[in-house]
């Protein structure tokens, strides 16, 4: 278990004040210029050896990220857009630093910046976090009133603004590049890629886009030093996380803990337990809605991170960990993600903007057990026409989920055809 | 995706005065001074609140003067994003997260609560509620939940949600956040 004194939000829960003195005294800002006056390639070099990898689902490491932007400056404003548009069912971790530790992202950001050569930094934040937006707004105000961020930053020597920008309700601009077009005033429709925003991103510029989580945690580690990051967790898969435990679990809750703790200490230590205990246990969606489920044969051994959970075909993806105990209908559950991507798909692609609404349908049929058992190979085959051939990951999305059910529970959706069948035999019979 | 049109019944005036603009043009320093159009989602977001919580056409056509943007551009934005209400919405807007972490613990019973005291989905009563379901809020952990106006209450289950209802017609005060007493998303034993 992850000791307390290893622990980089103190305030998550938001025991105590967010507000700028109270930051302070648990080590907010401490002596940030010294930490930018390391220069980039030095901060940068630390946030690398550290190990960190972004937290915002798809692990790659932070600070390779950062090396992507442009080393001298090209006379064009460079941008570090931070992605608060946290929207993935099961996951509420950036709720919690926005409203909580808002000025552990700002000093990230301010840090980020320097790291990158950024002048300019939006806050990307989600529509519906109304209050969580109004309380960043008022760090933020605290944090230029106090020359942290602005003019001469921390009394760096560099100019850093930050800006608080919000959505309006569309899962899919926590895609980075439908984020930008987002941010520009458009529908946030995903960019082809090439141009990758390091080359041209938020107005054609030089941009780097950044999970609220993978941001908040940069100043921790440049104070304890990357060697105290990279010794907690396991190889490839280092430092703290914050889980988010849903489902059905005793005590759901967010809770900071080391990378690769088993799943099972997870939920027994933290979240109080699967509700009836651990052999009422079904199955588990281990990173957010979009990855595959695993039943409880794999969560009885399997370590939460992103090398473990890849092994056996599942994720870490946000670390929000969705539990289902014995009473579920997994099919059904499955089908109200399904649902969920239909409804988020933005249209672009006709793979996905289809092909979502199919395999909902399908989906429901195969919960009510209204269909013939070949349709299941029909269904998996549908999924694997979407993934891969739409310009971002939300086809991708919508797809793992059916995959992981029809792989483990195959004989779940078959026994509710066979019922099915029986059941209009009798009807009918 | 889904469809989504403006209203049929547009009986409604819409204008900003001085003081929306003196407010609209401080949305403007945050960005770079050609990129206005930036601007349109936090501009709509206001011009929705002036309206009572949903967007007339001439609510989506003053912003699109303002921002000197075609109109079309802004009236793209309105439907694209789903937190745009086209239709009136009544003043206690109360949305209902049904996606998979909320249905686990139970958000059939809320939306239910919902039906049985407000009426059906979308349909404002005369009280001033109106009810949709809606996709992830992101508050997993404190599900079952919902959203009234600008609010988060969580952590619910059939009769307390009845209960912020009741509450809301009788305009007594309700605690916002967890209903069983939790300060965000720290653990606690409960019955």
């Amino acid at each position: 278990m992850l000791d307390n004194k290893d622990k980089i939000f103190n305030n998550l829960y938001g025991f105590e004040p967010w507000s700028l003195v109270n930051a302070k005294l648990r080590g907010d800002w401490d002596n940030t210029k010294d930490i930018l006056l390391k220069g980039r390639e030095k901060i940068t070099e630390e946030v690398i050896s550290s190990g960190l990898r972004g937290r915002g689902g798809a692990g790659f490491s932070t600070g390779v990220k950062w090396t992507f932007m442009p080393k001298e400056p090209t006379g064009k404003t460079h941008y570090l857009v931070v992605n608060a548009d946290e929207s993935e069912p099961g996951t509420c971790k950036d709720r919690e630093i926005l409203r909580n530790e808002p000025h552990k992202l700002l000093e990230g950001c301010v840090i980020a910046c320097a790291a990158m050569g950024a002048q300019v930094c939006y806050i990307y934040i989600r529509g519906e976090f109304i209050n969580e937006r109004h309380v960043l707004e008022s760090a933020l105000k605290e944090a230029y009133d106090d020359g942290l961020v602005g003019k001469n930053a921390c009394g760096s020597g560099l100019d850093i603004e930050i800006f608080i920008h919000h959505g309006a309700g569309a899962y899919i601009c926590g895609e980075e590049t439908a984020l930008l077009e987002s941010l520009e005033g458009k529908k946030g429709m995903p960019r082809l890629k090439p141009p990758f925003p390091a080359a041209a991103g938020l107005y054609g510029c030089p941009t780097t886009v950044n999970n609220v989580e993978s941001i908040a945690v940069v100043p921790t580690i440049l104070r304890r030093g990357s060697n105290w990051f990279s010794s907690i967790g396991r190889e490839n898969n280092t430092g703290t996380k914050i889980f988010c435990i849903s489902g059905h679990v005793n005590t759901p809750c967010n809770v900071e803990e080391e990378m690769g703790i088993p799943l099972k200490d997870l939920i027994e230590k933290h979240a109080g337990g699967v509700i009836g205990g651990w052999n009422n246990l079904l199955a588990v969606i281990p990173g957010g809605s979009s990855v595959p489920m695993i039943p409880k044969e794999i969560c009885d051994e399997v370590l939460m991170d992103f090398d473990s959970l890849q092994a056996v075909k599942s994720g870490l993806g946000t670390a929000a960990v969705i539990v289902m105990d014995k009473s579920t209908d997994l099919i059904k559950a499955i089908s109200r993600i399904s649902y969920f991507y239909k409804h988020e798909s933005c249209g672009q692609c006709t793979p996905c903007r289809e092909g979502t609404g199919w395999l909902w349908e399908m989906m429901e049929k195969m919960a009510k057990g209204e269909a013939k058992k070949e349709d299941i190979d029909t269904l998996l085959s549908l999924t694997k026409r979407i993934e891969g051939h739409t310009i971002c990951a939300l086809g991708d999305a919508a797809a793992w989920p059916i995959q992981g059910l029809i792989r483990h529970f195959r004989h779940h959706i078959e026994d509710r055809i066979d019922q099915y069948q029986k059941e209009s035999n009798q009807n009918y019979g | 995706m889904t469809v989504r049109r403006l209203a049929d019944n547009q009986d409604i005036n819409f204008k900003f005065d001085n003081q929306d603009l003196k407010f609209l043009n401080s949305l403007l320093e945050n960005y770079p001074e050609d990129k206005k159009q930036s601007a349109v989602v936090p501009s709509l977001f206001y011009a929705q609140r002036k309206a009572g919580g949903w967007l007339p056409e001439k609510a989506i056509m003053a912003v699109s003067d303002f921002l000197d943007m075609p109109k079309i551009r802004v009236l793209e934005i309105a439907t694209f994003y789903s937190m745009f209400n086209l239709q009136p919405s009544g003043d206690h807007f109360v949305q209902v997260c049904g996606t998979t972490p909320c249905w686990l613990r139970g958000a059939e019973n809320i939306k239910k609560a919902c039906k049985d005291y407000i009426g059906q989905e979308r349909e404002v009563s005369k009280d001033g509620l109106c009810w949709i379901e809606v996709e992830c809020l992101g508050a997993c952990v404190n599900a079952p939940m919902i959203q009234i106006n600008d609010d988060y209450y969580e952590d619910l289950d059939y009769e307390r949600t009845v209960k912020i209802l009741k509450d809301i017609k009788n305009k007594k005060n309700i605690i916002k956040g967890s209903q069983i007493g939790r300060k965000s998303s720290e653990p606690l034993e409960r019955d």
